[in-house]
């Protein structure tokens, strides 16, 4: 895949967060970031809390967290990242309020590509995977805004379905059936591939999901990006820690990806989250 | 503060510890930012094996308090890939190229410091040693005789600064050091990773791919000082000292211990530019200090 990237300026910047506010189940932290460039839809950012990075559970955290940036205004300076509490790292971030210091590192990795000449993009987003689903949506918009860009959303309830109105023109599956169809974000996709299958996929989410969205896209003959996910130490190809199995052998996500094409998978199972 | 360095003029004292620092990946992600502003007096280069590897099964990672662990594995291209595509890059930097090899046999160290031997972009060489040679079983670095043979073997292809690597993972590392500086090493590099591991927070089953790792971060750093003190007595060779450091203050540490560099390791993870600051920080503190 060719490079779709905005190189970052070189180091760690401090940033001041603007506005962090609850949606559903997520946290949406927004940040200014003056010094730095727009970021590609499907690049991410190594955040650090300016204080107080350390010492919670098991005295972590210790290592940045990697997020994708889930909305970049074109005109302004404003970064907003989407997160889940699941752990140290994301507890801390999700505390910070205005004014409170962010330090950043980004914008990192490889982005999504325009979709190929005569396919329709189609977003498939699965919980706190939707976020690069939203900029992406902003950048793939038509100039006037008439043909919307259609997402299928999938979360595991009502609560965390709130996140979807974080998109525009979406069709919202839930595990539990709290919310829109009761069932897997697999057979919103199906539905729509049965109806029209000229279509580019563009997804993002949890890696059972990523798979089936892969195997699918695969039977069908359907091109796919996937913007996969990783424990990483640093984002910029340092650790080689991130790293997930492809055709070709091993590749870091943080500089060949997070965005691959589906086709340069066997699956989209490999381990190597976060704990 | 520049430094002589075996020979090697150096504008101050602060390198990158082998393996934590990807030029290549970073000067894509970075673009001339990194360049204009390279964090290091020197660049060493990841392990280069004589045969292509692909590294370990993920998850690589397990982070800690103070620190990580890292079951990489050393992913290379092996001797012919990196000569072919890695060493063109970075004899692009602005600063002297030091290039970390490691053999599972003498003959395979062998074959590397002679085909680097020949290359006028490499400053110096740094042997890798924690690693068993496969004909004896024997882990190189943990083993006096063992390194002394390797010594006996490598030292006379080349004329290039040799340096040592030394691993903490060694019931004498003093004697090894010893053996290192008899066997005609310029110089020593420590600490390496120490050994650790982490099991599955459910299932109990070992994390990483690797089963084990290696430690490193502000973690390991009082036992890099350890050390590094215990060596600065017993050679005469230059240290380079690292393990831990994130500050001016730690690296002015590391040299009044005894080092004449100070690798910066893990928190150019946190930081891309972290060498830049703890140089600078360390400039700061040698005119108050003294050093």
């Amino acid at each position: 895949m060719t490079d779709r990237r905005v190189q970052a300026p070189f180091g760690r910047r401090a940033v001041e967060v603007a506005a962090c506010r609850r949606e559903g189940a997520y946290v949406v932290l927004q940040c200014h970031d003056p010094d730095g460039p727009r970021p590609v839809a499907g690049q991410f950012y190594m955040l650090t809390a300016g204080q107080r990075w350390g010492g919670g559970e098991d005295e972590r955290p210790f290592l940045p967290r990697a997020f994708s940036v889930m909305r970049a205004p074109a005109d302004g300076d404003r970064l907003d990242f989407m997160l889940e509490d699941v752990g140290p790292g994301t507890r801390r971030l999700g505390e910070l309020g205005p004014e409170d210091a962010l330090l950043l590192v980004g914008p990192l990795g490889n982005g999504f590509a325009p979709p190929r000449q005569g396919r329709r993009p189609l977003l498939v987003g699965g919980g706190v995977g939707i976020a690069p689903l939203a900029i992406l949506q902003d950048q793939l918009a038509t100039p006037d805004g008439t043909e919307p860009i259609s997402a299928l959303l999938g979360f595991r309830d009502a609560q965390h379905a709130m996140g979807a109105g974080l998109l525009a023109d979406s069709v919202v599956a839930t595990d539990d059936g709290s919310y829109g169809h009761h069932g897997l974000i697999t057979d919103l996709l199906i539905r729509e591939l049965d109806r029209d299958d000229h279509v580019e996929v563009y997804a993002c989410g949890p890696p059972p999901m990523l798979e089936a969205v892969r195997a699918l896209c695969a039977e069908r003959g359907v091109p796919g990006q996937l913007a996969l996910e990783s424990g990483m130490a640093c984002g910029f190809g340092a650790c080689f820690g991130c790293v997930v199995p492809t055709r070709s052998g091993y590749v870091r996500i943080c500089v060949d990806g997070p965005v691959v094409n589906a086709a340069e998978l066997d699956t989209a199972l490999a381990p190597g989250g976060g704990h | 503060m520049s430094v002589d360095f075996c020979g090697i003029e150096l504008a101050h004292p602060v390198i990158n510890a082998s393996g934590t620092f990807d030029a290549i990946a970073a000067e894509r992600a970075f673009g001339q930012g990194l360049l204009s502003n390279f964090p290091f007096a020197a660049f060493v280069s990841k392990t280069v094996t004589l045969n292509a590897r692909q590294g370990n099964p993920p998850p690589r990672l397990w982070e800690l308090a103070g620190g990580l662990i890292n079951s990489i594995g050393l992913p290379n291209k092996g001797l012919q890939g990196y000569l072919e595509h890695d060493l063109p890059q970075l004899a692009r930097l602005p600063v002297p190229l030091i290039v970390n090899v490691m053999g599972f046999s003498r003959d395979e160290v062998a074959a590397l410091v002679e085909a680097f031997e020949a290359r006028d972009e490499v400053a110096a060489l740094e042997l890798n040693v924690s690693c068993p040679n496969v004909e004896t079983g024997l882990l190189i670095g943990a083993d006096p005789d063992e390194l002394a043979g390797l010594m006996a073997r490598v030292r006379p292809l080349t004329s290039k600064p040799l340096i040592v690597k030394l691993t903490p993972n060694a019931s004498d590392v003093p004697a090894v050091a010893r053996a290192a500086q008899d066997g005609g090493a310029d110089a020593v590099s420590l600490i390496n990773t120490l050994r650790g591991m982490a099991l599955h927070p459910r299932s109990g089953d070992p994390w990483l791919g690797g089963v084990t790792g290696g430690v490193s971060g502000p973690a390991v750093r009082a036992v890099a000082l350890a050390q590094v003190h215990a060596l600065a007595s017993v050679l005469r060779i230059p240290i380079i000292g690292m393990g831990g450091v994130q500050s001016g203050h730690q690296a002015a540490d590391l040299i009044r211990a005894g080092a004449t560099l100070v690798g910066v390791g893990t928190e150019s993870f946190r930081d891309p530019a972290a060498g830049l600051r703890i140089s600078a920080e360390l400039a700061e503190s040698s005119v108050s200090t003294g050093l």
